[in-house]
Parts: structure tokens; sequence; C-alpha cells
């Protein structure tokens, strides 16, 4: 969901739409309602070859890519998923404004074979302002396994538009409609040069009727009775099997359990699945970084570069990606299965009770589930919020809820200090309780914090609540895992990268920087000592957790660091090593329980903070998501 | 006024008349909440509020305070 370079900060992909369109053959808009599969079939007719970012300016998410077909080089342009162009938000005036100026030399409207009616509004509205239209009836095989059998020929001749059918993994559909494009787009040069005047003129007109519901009322009607010509059904209850899965997951009894089910499963699977690959990539550095020391003493490269670069900068570097990287690969690929299936917006469904007390909406819900991979990519997701206070809220409280960098934290301490300390058969069951206690308080406050914000800072009542619960679609597997490695799982590591370079670069300045003995980080410990001790904590443990502030991954590791005395971060994984040198250092059960309530409830790292400035667009909110989570650690743990 | 938060559960209603204005009407329209469209209520969170309709072969869900402003007819209005 949109988590790219531009959604975070950095511009290191910098293709050009402009200077795309221009190279191009031709340039295809893909609109259509959400849940259509419109992204499936942008992904299946440019594959790898696409970018995603955002629109110039908005926080809406665009894509665009290239599919060469027949020697034609043809530009897709993904334009925001909406239910019609008449109103006013983001999505609909980009969406509108594209398909006028934006001159493609095609629009296709894609539309939901198994849910023709609603689609069919928005193509009497995009008919309107460009003639230039393909529709895509997707979802075939879909519609099929429902009995629903749509006359193509006879929707064609009723719309006055060419018709295509597509089923997004048969790959002689996709042909047909690259073919069908090519075919229109050499009559459409014949007809009509594309101009933006007309363009323009068709769009106002349509707008003119922006308040005219006669005009809506009779696209329903129209599209209604288009249906009954076109579809015909073979089942009288052909969604029955949809609707016995929703009354599992939308029950009394079952709803919430089998959601906490699912989310628990994920959360299990990422913790489990991503020990074993860590510890390879860890042991994969540590070789290339033999290799390096060896080079550089082949150099004869000075003691102290060699230091910083191996013991600093690369040591940083390559702990953060080691711990980083298996969690998102595992966890990115499970979330999005889970919402290509469709569940997501019953788990909104489920919640928006809940959540309305606290003056937002269910779909909370969904941003607090991606924040427990990554806070970043459950702050870009606020992008599913309309309301604009909802997603405010959502993004600045987003870091109570504990991210994928925590646990390790979170299970080792809560192993050692609350596992041990009761010395029985169920010690490890214990642990894992003590860690889903200290979630369940960060969720608790996100929900108190929502409320707060609700009242005092927005003042308002809560905006409508209207969602659509689609049909369940059957994922694709492998282009699920393939996608989310490229799309968000690579892009976190490269983003991991580059703030660890200059983290790595601070933390060995500060550990080997010495003033009278001290190193600097002595000097902050010093320093942060009076806070930390009404705190029950110390001055190392809250100068480790603003170092960690790049990425929570490195906390502990600089913990042990200042800890040891040492001056680099120091791989410790073992609970005997690490024990010893906490106990070592005064801590005390207490301690371990504050320390894992301040991880739970501290500022979220660099890459949240700068994603919450892209898409709330001002550093107040910034500013309020680093307070808030710190207030709430700090008044806790002075109490307990 | 019978509204659709009134309508029970796997009943069928059918519009009469949407007292919302601005955005929320807007989109329900949009959606196809017109009158004499037949709407049949099927789910209610276990959360309490929001409940899920089918209406036109799709399922949109709404709260309370929105179905309280949508009046339901029992039978089709000519």
């Amino acid at each position: 969901m949109g988590l790219t370079s531009k959604s975070t900060g950095s511009s290191i992909f910098n293709e050009n739409l402009d200077s795309l369109q221009k190279s191009s053959d031709l340039v295809i808009a893909l609109a259509g309602n959400p849940n259509v599969g419109k992204s499936t079939i942008f992904n299946a007719l440019t594959g790898l070859n696409q970018h995603t970012g955002n629109w110039p300016g908005k926080t809406v998410s665009n894509a665009f890519g290239i599919s060469n077909y027949k020697n034609n080089k043809l530009l897709f342009v993904d334009i925001p998923g909406t239910y019609s162009l008449l109103s006013n938000s983001e999505e609909e005036k980009i969406a509108r404004e594209y398909i006028c100026s934006g001159n493609p030399n095609i629009t296709i409207v894609v539309v939901d074979s198994t849910n023709l009616e609603r689609c069919l509004n928005l193509v009497f509205q995009i008919k309107e302002i460009t003639s230039n239209i393909i529709v895509c009836v997707n979802l075939l095989d879909e519609a099929q396994k429902k009995g629903i059998k749509i006359n193509l020929k006879k929707l064609s001749n009723l719309l006055g538009t060419p018709v295509v059918g597509t089923i997004a993994r048969k790959k002689k559909t996709l042909n047909n409609l690259l073919d069908e494009i090519i075919f229109n787009s050499k009559i459409n040069n014949y007809k009509n040069k594309n101009n933006k005047t007309i363009s323009q003129k068709k769009l106002d007109n349509l707008l003119s009727k922006t308040s005219d519901e006669k005009y809506i009322i009779n696209n329903i009607n129209k599209s209604a009775s288009i249906c009954k010509e076109v579809c015909t059904y073979k089942k009288e209850n052909y969604n029955s099997f949809d609707r016995k899965i929703d009354k599992i997951l939308t029950s009394k009894l079952t709803g919430i359990p089998i959601m906490l089910l699912f989310l628990s499963l994920i959360f299990w699977l990422t913790i489990i699945g991503s020990n074993y690959p860590s510890q390879i990539l860890f042991i994969f550095f540590k070789y290339i970084q033999e290799k390096i020391l060896i080079f550089l003493s082949f150099v004869h490269s000075p003691e102290w570069i060699t230091n910083m670069l191996i013991f600093g900068i690369y040591q940083t570097v390559s702990w953060i990606v080691s711990v980083m990287l298996p969690p998102m690969a595992i966890f990115f690929p499970l979330f999005t299965f889970l919402e290509d299936l469709g569940f997501l917006p019953r788990f909104a469904f489920n919640m928006d009770g809940f959540f309305n007390k606290s003056g937002t909406s269910g779909k909370q819900m969904i941003t607090m589930c991606m924040g427990f991979g990554c806070n970043a990519a459950g702050v870009v997701g606020t992008r599913i919020f309309e309301s604009k206070k909802e997603k405010i809220i959502a993004a600045v409280t987003n870091a109570f809820v504990p991210c994928n960098g925590r646990y390790p934290f979170l299970i080792a301490l809560s192993t050692i200090f609350i596992g041990r300390a009761i010395n029985s058969s169920v010690s490890s069951l214990i642990s894992v309780l003590a860690v889903i206690c200290v979630i369940l308080l960060g969720i608790f406050l996100t929900l108190i914090s929502s409320k707060i914000l609700s009242r005092i800072v927005f003042k308002s009542d809560s905006s409508p609540f209207i969602l659509e619960l689609p049909p369940y679609r059957k994922p694709q597997f492998f282009k699920i895992l393939i996608h989310s490695i490229f799309d968000r799982t690579l892009f976190v590591l490269l983003r991991a990268i580059q703030i660890s370079i200059p983290a790595g670069l601070l933390i060995w300045l500060f550990a080997n920087i010495k003033i009278n003995n001290l190193s600097v980080l002595d000097y902050m410990s010093i320093f942060l000592d009076p806070l930390a001790s009404i705190m029950k904590l110390d001055g190392y443990i809250l100068t480790a957790f603003i170092l960690g502030i790049p990425a929570n991954e490195i906390v502990l590791p600089i913990l042990l660091m200042c800890y040891s005395g040492g001056t680099s971060l120091t791989n410790i994984s073992d609970y005997e090593t690490i024990s010893q040198i906490l106990i070592q250092n005064h801590w005390t059960l207490i301690t371990a329980i504050n320390v894992m309530i301040f991880t739970v409830l501290h500022f979220p790292c660099a890459t949240t903070l700068l994603s919450i400035k892209k898409e709330t667009g001002s550093w107040k909110w910034v500013a309020l998501s680093f307070i808030l989570p710190t207030i709430f650690g700090i008044i806790i743990c002075i109490i307990l | 006024m019978y509204s659709l938060d009134k309508l029970p559960l796997n009943t069928i209603g059918y519009i009469k008349k949407i007292y919302l204005s601005g955005n929320s009407r807007k989109r329900l329209i949009d959606l196809g909440f017109i009158k004499n469209t037949k709407i049949k209520p099927l789910y209610i969170s276990p959360s309490g509020d929001p409940r899920a309709y089918e209406i036109r072969g799709s399922i949109i869900s709404i709260r309370k305070a929105s179905a309280k402003e949508i009046e339901i007819s029992n039978t089709f209005l000519s």
C-alpha cells in the first residue's frame, strides 16, 4: 500500500510521468471502482516495470508502468479507485483531472463482473468526459464460480463502448485487452485529436451536474436495467458461500476471536520465521566484515578510519538489515494476503463500534495492524481514511502499537526477567503473556489518545462511516510474494540502510569521543539520569532509546554497548550473557517491566516521523506524535 | 419514522427517502441508495454498531446514526 521512497521522504527513484508519457506510444488510464481488481490488472500488465509513488503534491498513491506489446510501448497510469467523479475527495479530483487533462489516449474502466450494477455509474460519468473508453469486465473467473454469465457483446451495444472480458491471471484475456487498446487507439486517432479545450468543457459540463441528484439517479437506474438485460444468474443464491464466511467473521461469538486468531498467527509466524534468516544474515555480514578488514589493513588504512567505517557504520547497517529485513519479508506478504482475501474491511466492520467511541472509525484497526509490522507502513496506510481528522489521529497514534523492531527486545526482557522469575514449566507462557499485556496496554492507550485528540484537538464529532464489504477473492500467492518483496520490503531495506549509515557514524562518534575520560554517551547518560531515576530506569537506558530513533532495532545493542564500555554495537543474542550484563548493571524486575512499557510507549522512529510529515503535511502533528506516547510512557513508569 | 436502523435483520425494505445531506448523502446515492431500492440488513457488528446491508448486489455497512436518517417502506412504492 504505497510504501515508497516518495511517501517516506526521499526520492531515490525519480522516474518522471511526464517524460514517460512523451516517450511512450500510447498512454492508457486505468480507472474503476475500488475492489474491482484494477491493481491486479495493472500488475499483470506491467509486471515489475512499474513505479509506485504519489500524485505530485498529494498523498494519494499512484502507479504507472510500461507494457511492451507487439512493438508498442504502452504506458499504463493507475488512477485512484473511485465510486464516482463528482465529489470533493482527493481521489475523485485526481481521477477526473487526469482523465481530462492528463490526455490519455485511452481510458479503461475496470468493472467487477460479480458486481456489475454498482460499477456502471462511473462508466457513464467517464463517458461524459472522454469518448476514448474501453470497459474491462474483470474477475470473470469469480463470476463463473458464482454462476453469473455476462453477455459482453450486448453490454457493448447498450453502453456504446468496446467491452473486453478479463481474468487477471489468464494472459490470453489480457492480450485481448491490449489488442483492443491498440485497435481503438488507431480509430480514435482518425476521429478526434485529443483536444484539451474540448475535454475541459466536457468536464465542466459533468461537474455542473454535481448537485443534480437526478443525473446520478438516472445513471443508477440505467445501470440496473442494463444489468438485467446482460447478466444471467444460474444460481439463485450465488453469494451464499461469501455470506457464510461473513457470518463467521462478523458474528458476535466468533467474529472478534477469529480476527485475533488471524492476527496472532501472522504475529507468531513473523517472529518464529525471522529467527533463522536473521542468524544467517548476521553470519553473512560477519564474513564480509572479515574480508573488508583484511582489505583495509592491506591498504594501510589508519586505525581510526577502519574503526569508524567497520565498527561504526558497517556494523550498525548490517545489524539493522539483519534484524529488520526477515520480519518485513514475512509480515508484509502475509498481511497483503489477508488484504487481498478481503478480510480487512470485515475487521474494520467488527471494530468500528469501539473506535467510534474514541472519535475515529474501524478503519483505524487496519492501520494499527499494519503498524504491528512497521509503524511507517501503518502511517502510510492511513490513506484509506477519507476524513482528514481520522487520518491524522490514526497516523499520530500509530506508534502506540509496537512494530517488528521492538519485539526482540520485548521478548528478551520478558523471558529473562519475568519468565525466569517464575521458575516453572509455564515460564515461557508467562513471558508471552507479559508481552501480550504490554501490547494490550499500547492498544488501550491508542484508544484513549484517539479520544483525547478527537475531543480536544479536533473538537468535532465523528465523520460518517460508509464501508463496502467486498466479495472475497482468491489471492494470487506468487504475485503477492513478488510484489510485497519489491514494493514494500526492498523499499524498507533501502530506507534502513539510508538511515543506519549516519546513525552508525553518530553512535560510533558518541561512543568513542572521550572528554576527560568519559565518552559522549556517558555524558548523555549523566544528563538523563535524574529523569531516568524517577522512571526507575537509568541514564544509559534513556540514551539508548534516544539513539535508537533511527530504528528501534538498535536500542538493545546500544544499551549493551554502553554497559560493557564497548565502542561498537555488540551483537549478543544469547539471553544468558544479556542477563548477566543487565543484572550487573543493577537491573531488577521493576526495571525490566518499566523498560518494556517504555519500549511500547515512546516516540516513533525516524522513518515513521518522516512518514507522518508526508501524510499529514504539518510538523505539528509530527511533534504531537513524538510527545504523546513519550509522555504516557514517562508517567506510567513514574507511577509504577 | 420507520427508518433503516429499525428494519430487522434479513427483512427486505424499500428506501423511501434519505434525510442526510452533504457528503454522506452524495456517497450513499452514488452507491445506489435511491428511492425504491431494495435493501436488506444482513449483519450487525460484534461491537454493536455498524450494520451491513445488502443493496444492489453489494454489501455496504453504515452506522446507526446514518441509518436513522433513511426512511424505509415495507412495500415497493409507486
